[in-house]
C-alpha cells in the first residue's frame, strides 16, 4: 500500500545548531525570573533600610542578616533543618495515606454508581470543613502529637486526589469502551487497560495539587499540635512570638522551598509517566 | 487466509426483519432485511441520522434490536468507527495488538500478526509512534490494522473516512479496496458519499430517513481492481446519478 500522502510527518526537523539554541533557550527561560528576583531583593532592602526606621527594622530584616542568622548560624540551621525534616515526614506520611484512601474511594466510586452517589456529597462536605473548627475535636480524639498532625494533613490533601482520580477514570471515550465491550473484556481488564491509563494525566494533576496541600497541612498541623518533635510550623510560631525576624523569615523560606520541591517532584514523575503520549499544557516548575 | 476456514455458509452476514425502537420512542430502523455474502462489498448510503450506524451497532452486538435477528460470527468481526478510537497511551504496535491481547492470543503470535498487518496498511516504521504524532489518515490505517489482526470474515465500516481530507480519502478508498481483494472479507460499509459508495462496492443500498428502511438497491458492475480514474467515467457518473435520485427521494 502506498502512504505517500502522510509520510511527510515522519520525523521532526532536527534543530540547526543545538548548542547555540540551547544557550538561547536557557537564557530566555532564566533571565526574566532572575531580573524580577533581583528587583524584589532591591525592594526588600529599600523597605528594610529606607521605609523602616531603626527600631522598627525587626519587621523586615535585611536579606544578608536573614542569611547570616537564619542559615549560616550552625545552631539555628540544625534546628531549622530538623524541624523541616519533621514536617516533611508528616507531609509524606499524610500524602501517602491520602493517596491510598483517595484511590480506593475513587476506584470504588467509578465501579459502582450507587457508591459514587452515596460518597460524593460527603467528600464535598469534608472539603468544606474549616480545619480550625475541627482542631479541638482532633486533639480530643488523637491527642496533640504527630497523629493529629497527620490527620490534619490527610484532611487537607485528600479531596483533589479523589476528585481528579474519579474524573480521570470516567474520561475514557465511549468508543474505546465499545472496543472493550466488543471483545468481552472483564471489569478488571477494562479498569487496568482502559480506565486507569486514561486517568493518569488527571491523577497526576490531582497529585501535584495534593502534594502542595500536604505541605500546607503539615505546617498547619504543626501550629496546633506541638507535642513530640517540633515541626517547622512550631518553629515559625516560636520565632514569631519572640520577634526573631531573621529566623522567622528563614523558616518561611525553607517551608516554601519544601512546597516547591514536592510540587516539582510530582511534575517530574508526571512527565516521566505520561509525557510521551499526552499533550499536556505543562506547568513550569 | 484465515477468512476462508470459517465454517459459515456463503451468508457471512444476514439481517432478518431488523427493527429498532429506542426507549424514548424514536423508531430508528424498520424491517431491514438483506445479506452480505462472502466476496461482497455492500455499502449503505443514507441521509445523516437515518440509523445507519445503529444498524452496525446491532450487527456487532453492541445494541440489541427490538425486532428481528442478525446472524454473523461475532468473534472475528472487523469493525472500524468514525473515529480511529486509538488508545493514546499505546504505541501504534500496542494499539494494533489490543484486540488479540483482549482475546488472550500468546505474545509471540500477537507480535507476528501485528507485524503482518502493519505492513499491510503501510505503517511500517511507525510501530513505536504514539497516536498524537500520527496524521488523521495514519490513525485510520492503524484502526484498520487493529481489526485486521482478527482475520475478519466480515468487516463493518462505520463512515471511517468522513473526517479525513478528500485526497487522503481517495487513497484510503483504494487501499480499502485492495484489502478487500486481498483478504476476501465480506464488507459492509456506511457512508454518505455516493462516489465513495459506488467506487468501493459490489452493491449499493439506499436507506431512507428515519425510520431507516432499505428503499433501493443497485448492483455495481465495474471490475476490480478499480482505478481511481473510474470516478470520471460516464458509466460511473450515470450510476452515481441514479443513486443520488433515490437518495433525494428518500429524504421526503
Amino acid at each position: 500500500m502506498t502512504t505517500t500522502d502522510d509520510r511527510a510527518t515522519r520525523s521532526p526537523a532536527p534543530s540547526r545548531t543545538p548548542d547555540a539554541s540551547r544557550v538561547e533557550k536557557l537564557s530566555r527561560a532564566v533571565l526574566p525570573p532572575l531580573g524580577l528576583g533581583l528587583a524584589l531583593v532591591g525592594f526588600w532592602y529599600y523597605v528594610s533600610y529606607i521605609v523602616l526606621e531603626e527600631r522598627r527594622r525587626f519587621l523586615l530584616r535585611p536579606i544578608h542578616q536573614v542569611i547570616k542568622v537564619g542559615f549560616l548560624d550552625t545552631d539555628n540551621l540544625t534546628e531549622e533543618l530538623q524541624a523541616l525534616w519533621s514536617s516533611t515526614r508528616i507531609a509524606l506520611i499524610g500524602l501517602s495515606i491520602a493517596i491510598c484512601i483517595g484511590f480506593t474511594l475513587a476506584i470504588t466510586m467509578s465501579q459502582t454508581k450507587i457508591f459514587e452517589k452515596a460518597i460524593f456529597p460527603y467528600m464535598v462536605t469534608l472539603q468544606a470543613i474549616p480545619i480550625l473548627a475541627v482542631v479541638p475535636l482532633i486533639s480530643f480524639w488523637f491527642g496533640t502529637g504527630p497523629t493529629s498532625r497527620i490527620v490534619v494533613c490527610v484532611m487537607i490533601s485528600l479531596f483533589p486526589i479523589i476528585v481528579n482520580t474519579l474524573f480521570g477514570l470516567h474520561s475514557a471515550e465511549q468508543g474505546a469502551h465499545d472496543l472493550f465491550t466488543l471483545h468481552h473484556a472483564s471489569r478488571m481488564t477494562r479498569l487496568r487497560k482502559l480506565m486507569f491509563p486514561a486517568a493518569l494525566p488527571a491523577i497526576f494533576a490531582g497529585l501535584r495539587i495534593s502534594a502542595g496541600l500536604s505541605v500546607i497541612g503539615a505546617i498547619v498541623g504543626d501550629f496546633f499540635f506541638g507535642k513530640g518533635d517540633a515541626g517547622i510550623g512550631q518553629l515559625l510560631r516560636r520565632h514569631a512570638s519572640r520577634l526573631n525576624g531573621e529566623e522567622l523569615l528563614a523558616c518561611v523560606i525553607l517551608s516554601s522551598l519544601l512546597g516547591v520541591v514536592v510540587f516539582g517532584f510530582f511534575g517530574w514523575i508526571q512527565k516521566r509517566a505520561t509525557g510521551r503520549w499526552h499533550d499536556a499544557i505543562s506547568a513550569k516548575t | 487466509m484465515g477468512a476462508t476456514n470459517q465454517a459459515v455458509t456463503e451468508r457471512s452476514l444476514a439481517f432478518d426483519r431488523i427493527g429498532m425502537v429506542f426507549p424514548d420512542g424514536t423508531e430508528a430502523l424498520r424491517d431491514i432485511t438483506f445479506t452480505v455474502d462472502k466476496g461482497e462489498f455492500v455499502t449503505i448510503v443514507g441521509p445523516s441520522g437515518c440509523g445507519k450506524s445503529t444498524l452496525l451497532r446491532i450487527a456487532s452486538g453492541l445494541l440489541e434490536p427490538t425486532g428481528g435477528t442478525v446472524s454473523v460470527d461475532r468473534d472475528h468481526l472487523g469493525y472500524v468507527f468514525q473515529d480511529a478510537t486509538l488508545l493514546q497511551w499505546r504505541t501504534v504496535r500496542a494499539n494494533v495488538e489490543l484486540f488479540t491481547e483482549l482475546n488472550h492470543v500468546p505474545a509471540d503470535e500477537r507480535r507476528r500478526l501485528s507485524k503482518e498487518v502493519i505492513n499491510l496498511v503501510g505503517l511500517e516504521g511507525f510501530e513505536d509512534h504514539y497516536p498524537k504524532s500520527l496524521s488523521g489518515g495514519m490513525k485510520m490505517r492503524c484502526s484498520l490494522a487493529r481489526s485486521l489482526t482478527l482475520k475478519p470474515p466480515v468487516f463493518l465500516f462505520d463512515e471511517p473516512f468522513s473526517a479525513v481530507d478528500e485526497i487522503t480519502r481517495e487513497h484510503l478508498n483504494s487501499e480499502t479496496q485492495q484489502l478487500f481483494l486481498q483478504e476476501g472479507f465480506a464488507g459492509l460499509f456506511i457512508t454518505h458519499s455516493i462516489s465513495e459508495a459506488v467506487f468501493l462496492s459490489t452493491r449499493v443500498l439506499v436507506m431512507s430517513a428515519r425510520p431507516g428502511r432499505i428503499v433501493a438497491e443497485f448492483d455495481v458492475p465495474f471490475d476490480y481492481p478499480r482505478d481511481p480514474k473510474l470516478r470520471f467515467e460516464p458509466e460511473f457518473a450515470e450510476l452515481s446519478g441514479k443513486v443520488s435520485v433515490e437518495l433525494r427521494g428518500s429524504h421526503s
